[in-house]
């Protein structure tokens, strides 16, 4: 459960962006978070829900895109969507497969009024 | 008064992965390899460690950080085997980032080999967060099943190596350990395995010498 320190990140990175680009308010916010991240999107947004009061998000809402896993197989240049935890190829059955997508948090995008 | 969207793509974690790339990067320049152990509370981590004090008495000098939520007791554990050891309370936080590593670094004397990084136990988040350590170890204890590879696959995926604990405990408990390792290969092809008992000892040499392998190649890199 470290869903809060995460949020305080996405909060600097929202203040960072506000300053530069002279907003006064923050008003969506896009998150990308892989299945394989370790967090679990409900508690993001309880998170974000807890922290944005009193900040320049407070109205802000908060947008979870859950990414699944993508695997990429060396040998046989296969790609697949994986939906289980079984790290094989589904095309030739190799074991030497790299995640290409999946395990991402990502803060994709912002709205902010101007 | 109008809106804009605007393009972020920017890495949660990047902070973190800065600081433990720069921890890697004095760790290596020191010479000193850097090993995180990953746990669910209760496994043996701090057992290991004292075990692998007795091993490495006289022939190498090992460090040890502990994280844990609340109070000094690992640590005095370690110190008490005349090992160096600092305690890293998080006051809650379910896993150590790699800014509580750093502020703990400039204390760790120089002339050491092994650096020991004992998280929070638990077995989802410190996956998440690297510390600039060398070699993760996942321990995973007789009595809390073979099923944990297969339900906390993140672990697994982001570890080097597989400790199998309390195996004195194997002829007591329903824990089939080729089962357990053949679930965490499935999920990382490649990681080393071992099975030790570190209150008896069995099992404990070929640990001691992966991470003495694993320091010549470091220095042998370094040179």
């Amino acid at each position: 459960m470290h869903e809060l320190s995460l949020v305080a990140s996405v909060f600097d990175i929202l203040e960072e962006k506000a300053r530069e680009h002279g907003a006064a308010r923050v008003v969506r916010v896009v998150l990308k978070v892989g299945v394989m991240a370790g967090v679990v999107p409900d508690l993001l947004e309880s998170a974000f829900d807890i922290y944005k009061k009193g900040t320049l998000a407070e109205g802000a809402r908060l947008e979870v895109v859950v990414v699944p896993v993508r695997t990429r197989c060396p040998d046989c240049d296969g790609e697949a969507v994986r939906e289980d935890a079984d790290f094989s190829c589904a095309a030739c059955g190799s074991r030497r497969i790299e995640i290409v997508e999946g395990r991402e948090l990502i803060v994709e995008r912002i709205e902010l009024e101007t | 008064m109008s809106t804009k969207t605007i393009s972020v793509v920017r890495d949660l974690l990047a902070t973190n992965k800065q600081a433990a790339a720069a921890i890697r990067q004095e760790l290596r320049s020191r010479g000193i390899l850097c090993v995180n152990l990953l746990s669910s509370p209760g496994s043996g981590k701090t057992t290991l460690l004292e075990s692998l004090s007795g091993r490495f008495k006289d022939r190498y000098r090992m460090a040890v950080i502990e994280g844990d939520i609340e109070t000094e007791r690992d640590a005095e554990r370690i110190r008490a085997k005349g090992i160096p050891a600092w305690q890293i309370t998080t006051g809650g936080a379910c896993h150590l980032e790699a800014k509580m590593v750093g502020k703990v670094l400039g204390e760790v004397p120089a002339a050491i080999d092994f650096l020991f990084i004992e998280n929070v136990g638990n077995l989802v988040c410190p996956a998440s967060y690297d510390l600039g350590e060398e070699i993760r170890c996942v321990l995973l204890s007789s009595p809390e099943g073979d099923d944990k590879p297969a339900k906390y696959p993140q672990a697994f995926l982001s570890a080097d190596c597989l400790i199998l604990t309390k195996s004195d405990l194997f002829p007591h408990l329903p824990f089939d350990p080729a089962k357990a390792a053949a679930e965490a290969l499935a999920i990382k092809p490649g990681l080393r395995v071992f099975t030790v008992s570190a209150l008896r000892g069995e099992g404990m040499d070929a640990l001691a010498a992966y991470f003495v392998e694993a320091l010549a190649r470091l220095r042998s890199a370094g040179a």
